[in-house]
């Protein structure tokens, strides 16, 4: 057994690594480096392949073809007891006949580590459950039990900690306090975490980059906001937040835009943010660049600004913000967020111009079959 | 907008040697119980069958191997009454369990709450009273003069005047003695029915007698086949019930085999007897299963 | 009339409890009794006599060690190759299971005397000499298709997460194994060991036809019938009803004490 020690943090490879079941290839030649120390989420829906992912870098499931490196050991045929990583399971996977400490202890105790009492109670100090060690699993709350998980996994000083959807069990409001929980236990203890999820929000918030997975493939990876701001495929446009989009054909350039021409009119954008710049580009734009201009005001309107004309088809008010659909005039239902910075609300039916920045805009491949 | 992202193949699956080896561990585990009920479960069914053809050899309890069909002529020309008992008994055994049993398992699955761990368990605790003398303590409840018999005759219910020696008796026993058998399977598929669903069947202008009958008997019919089968099968091979509580009239095809087995020492026909029951039971439950599986049996 | 209709079935139900118990009462009571005859049926006299001397019959206490030697023995081999089996079949994908599963099943669907009468016939073709090894045999025979059942149910029920959890863990499949499959399985294996113990302990039929001159407790009540069954035995089955009740009870009452702490934990 190669005797895990924490000191060394080290990049997790994964070099075109392939996981077949019979006929469905659940994940693609996935080639992708997750530097040492990041907090890494892997996003994706429910059968992308990401929790296929983490369970072969766990060794708890054998890669078709490929290789995983830790650093530069080979780690891909190792067995998943003699690897330096582990794992948050879904709904935790606590021993139910062992108490909390011993739960924690056991990976120190398999290693054959005789004292394990000061770094269990500094474990459970680290996760704020000091005075629980005795109890069972089943006395405890499912946020307590989550933590439990977390520590039971890191004190093993593991080179890469996965954690399988692990605020999935978890409600709303518990699931907010345990990702910053989770993020201050990540930025303290500086391991590395490969995180799998189907919430978005979740990703954002935690991970300094997210990799977002489709039909066992990485669609893209990047910073949060990055990928949010512009991203780089119709898919992940909509797996990451709501957009909005239109078909159109590349016409010409103006300085650094590229002029496209659709339905309703021409649009501009910046040619950096386009995947293609010629013939047919799918525009997308995020509802909250979007502002609404009725009647009186489309006048202020910036000359600049890409418009669309529409009718309101419903208005749902949330709060601080107010959710519009607008029918466009070749028939798409756009929606829009605006701030409620005034109490006049539009109605349905209302007939209004939808306008947004020309940076605002990013140009994607059309996908297949649209 | 529906994404893109054509899937590209060239990934084969590789069924290495770690899946052979996990079948040899699986046989080296099964191995030695498998052996077991082969060489103690098997190999003396086919040693019952071989017996059943086995000739007289003169001397009295020895025989020799053969194909003397005739054994099964003689154990049916000489036992078929005890076969129609046997099936006769442990039938009206089986439903009369089956009425006692319902209720109970009901009262558990959907009203007892907090306490159907400790019912459940007492519902299995009269499996750690002996068999025999619970069967023997018959014979004191239906005693003569005991105060179920004279309420019973002062009533004139009992054609014969008593109730032990009767087949009456034999069939009390035998009902009573199955019943967790019927009460555990019933419960198990009454507890997996949601309660909801009556609420629903009532909500649903259903009266408690048609929503039990539309609604909670079909569900739980998974367990009344599971329950009927369990009392049915070990009843109608029983004789402790029958040699305790009843007459000499009243012997089921458990003692013919036993009597030519240990008394008698006729082998061939003791196997025979055996055999045909084997073989009569299998019979039944398939057609039992097969109207049950229809709506013949509601 | 009302609260008739609404608690019927709970009234019916504890009728049915309560018949479910009543011949265990007479068993018990008349484990009391100083019958009038030789037949101890019905209630003639209050005595402790059978209690102060539960040997005091020859024979009956020699059968009950003789049932519980063999109980004792069945059950331990009969557990053991059961679970062996109970894994194998949760366990591992192979080839023949479905003929595994109809031989677990087989014996459990057939009536005790072919059971009995099939041994027999085995036996009697050897020449093999009947008696404490005959009916040993047949118990452990009987008990591995309940232990296998009993088993994979607990098997099937436990979560997989938790063995890849001991993986992941640093634990080799020894240690996987020995420190959260077997004590995750074990109260399982101990419920089944309980039920054959009580399975051998009970039987007669199958004794009966395999037992030759050895008389196990069981036989020793069913020779005793037709003369008078003494009230030892009376006595000694009481005993052994209210000592696995009492153990099965206990087993209960932790159980819920151990839910209720949980529930007031949370």
């Amino acid at each position: 057994m190669s005797a895990p020690s924490g000191d060394e943090v080290q990049d997790l490879r994964l070099v075109n690594l392939v996981k077949s079941f019979g006929d469905f290839t659940a994940v693609d030649e996935l080639t992708l480096t997750i530097p040492a120390g990041s907090f890494f989420a892997l996003l994706g829906p429910s059968g992308c392949g990401k929790t296929t992912t983490l369970r072969m870098v766990a060794g708890l499931e054998a890669p078709t073809s490929g290789q995983i490196m830790l650093g530069s050991t080979d780690i891909t045929d190792e067995k998943p007891y003699r690897r330096h990583v582990n794992t948050v399971f879904q709904s935790y996977a606590l021993f139910p006949h062992l108490d909390i400490f011993e739960n924690v202890a056991f990976g120190l105790r398999r290693r054959g580590i005789k004292d394990v009492a000061g770094p269990v109670n500094q474990m459970l100090e680290l996760v704020e459950l000091g005075p629980m060690a005795r109890r069972k699993p089943a006395q405890l709350s499912g946020g307590q039990q989550q933590r439990v998980a977390v520590a039971r996994a890191l004190i093993n000083q593991p080179g890469v900690l996965l954690l399988d959807e692990p605020l999935g069990a978890l409600d709303l409001k518990l699931r907010r306090q345990m990702q910053i929980e989770l993020k201050r236990i990540q930025t303290e203890v500086g391991t590395t975490f490969v995180h799998v999820t189907h919430d978005q929000e979740e990703a954002m918030t935690m991970a300094d980059t997210v990799a977002v997975m489709n039909k066992g493939r990485i669609e893209q990876m990047g910073p949060p906001v990055e990928i949010y701001d512009l991203p780089k495929t119709a898919f992940v446009a909509n797996f990451l937040g709501q957009s909005n989009g239109v078909v159109g054909a590349v016409q010409g350039r103006s300085g650094d835009d590229l002029i496209v021409g659709g339905p309703g009119g021409s649009y501009n954008v910046p040619a950096a943010r386009s995947t293609r710049q010629e013939g047919e580009i799918l525009l997308g734009v995020r509802p909250e660049k979007l502002s609404i201009a009725t009647g009186g005001s489309t006048s202020s309107v910036p000359d600049r600004h890409n418009r669309a004309t529409g009718k309101v088809t419903d208005a749902s008010f949330t709060g601080v913000s107010t959710q519009y659909l607008v029918m466009t005039t070749w028939g798409d239902e756009w929606t829009v967020f605006e701030q409620n910075r005034s109490v006049d609300l539009l109605h349905p039916g209302d007939e209004v111009v939808i306008h947004w920045a020309p940076e605002h805009t990013f140009g994607l491949d059309v996908p297949a079959g649209q | 907008m529906p994404a893109l992202a054509p899937v590209a193949g060239g990934a084969k699956v590789s069924v290495g040697a770690g899946v052979q080896r996990r079948a040899r561990t699986a046989y080296l585990l099964l191995l030695p119980g498998i052996a077991w009920l082969g060489l103690f479960f098997v190999v003396p069914l086919v040693s019952l069958f071989f017996t059943s053809l086995q000739s007289p050899t003169g001397t009295p309890g020895v025989y020799q191997p053969g194909f003397e069909a005739a054994n099964y002529l003689t154990a049916i020309s000489d036992y078929w009454p005890q076969f129609v008992k046997s099936f006769i008994y442990s039938g009206i055994a089986t439903v009369l369990a089956l009425v006692i049993a319902y209720p109970l398992a009901y009262f558990i699955a959907f009203k007892a709450g907090k306490w159907r761990a400790l019912l459940l368990v007492l519902v299995v605790a009269p499996f750690f009273a002996s068999f025999l003398l619970r069967t023997y303590a018959w014979r004191t409840i239906l005693a003569d003069e005991g105060f179920i018999t004279s309420t019973l005759n002062a009533l004139h219910l009992l054609p014969e005047g008593r109730i032990l020696n009767t087949p009456i008796a034999v069939i009390t026993g035998l009902s009573y003695n199955f019943l967790p058998f019927m009460i555990l399977p019933l419960y198990a598929a009454l507890e997996r029915i949601d309660p909801r669903l009556i609420e629903a069947a009532g909500d649903l202008y259903a009266s408690p007698f048609t929503g039990f009958r539309k609604v909670v008997w079909p569900l739980s019919l998974p367990g009344v086949v599971a329950g009927t089968l369990l009392t049915f099968i070990p009843a109608s091979g029983d004789y402790i019930n029958a040699t305790l509580l009843g007459s000499p009239q009243d012997r089921m095809v458990g003692n013919a085999i036993q009597i030519n087995f240990l008394q008698f020492r006729d082998y061939p026909v003791a196997s025979a007897l055996s055999f045909i029951l084997m073989a009569i039971i299998p019979a039944l439950v398939f057609v039992y299963i097969r109207r049950a599986g229809t709506e013949d049996l509601v | 009339m009302k609260w008739l209709r609404k608690n019927l079935i709970a009234i019916i139900g504890i009728l049915v409890l309560v018949y479910l118990f009543v011949p265990i009462a007479v068993v018990a009571i008349l484990s009391f009794n100083e019958p009038a005859g030789k037949f101890n049926v019905a209630w003639n006299q209050f005595s402790l006599e059978a209690w102060q001397n539960l040997c005091g019959v020859p024979g009956v206490c020699q059968s009950f060690l003789t049932s519980i030697e063999i109980g004792v023995l069945a059950t331990l081999a009969g557990t053991i190759l059961g679970t062996m089996i109970a894994f194998a079949l949760v366990r591992y994908r192979f080839r023949g299971r479905s003929t595994t599963n109809l031989l677990i099943f087989l014996p459990m669907a057939t009536p005790e005397v072919v059971l009995g009468s099939s041994l027999l016939a085995l036996f009697l073709n050897l020449a093999f000499p009947l008696g404490f090894w005959t009916v040993t045999i047949a118990h452990i025979m009987f008990i591995i298709s309940f232990v296998v059942v009993t088993v994979k149910a607990r098997l099937q029920g436990m979560d997989p997460r938790l063995e890849e959890a001991a993986r992941d863990l640093y634990a080799d499949p020894q240690a996987t194994f020995r420190y959260v499959t077997f004590p995750l399985v074990l109260p399982g294996i101990l419920g089944a060991a309980l039920l054959g113990f009580s399975l051998s302990f009970d039987d007669y039929i199958i004794s009966a036809f395999n037992a030759g001159t050895l008389v196990t407790f069981p036989i020793f009540i069913w020779g005793a019938a037709q003369r008078g069954i003494p009230v030892q035995v009376n006595a000694l089955a009481t005993l052994v009803f209210v000592l696995s009740l009492l153990v099965v009870l206990g087993a209960q009452f932790t159980n819920h004490r151990r839910r209720r702490k949980l529930e007031s934990a949370v």
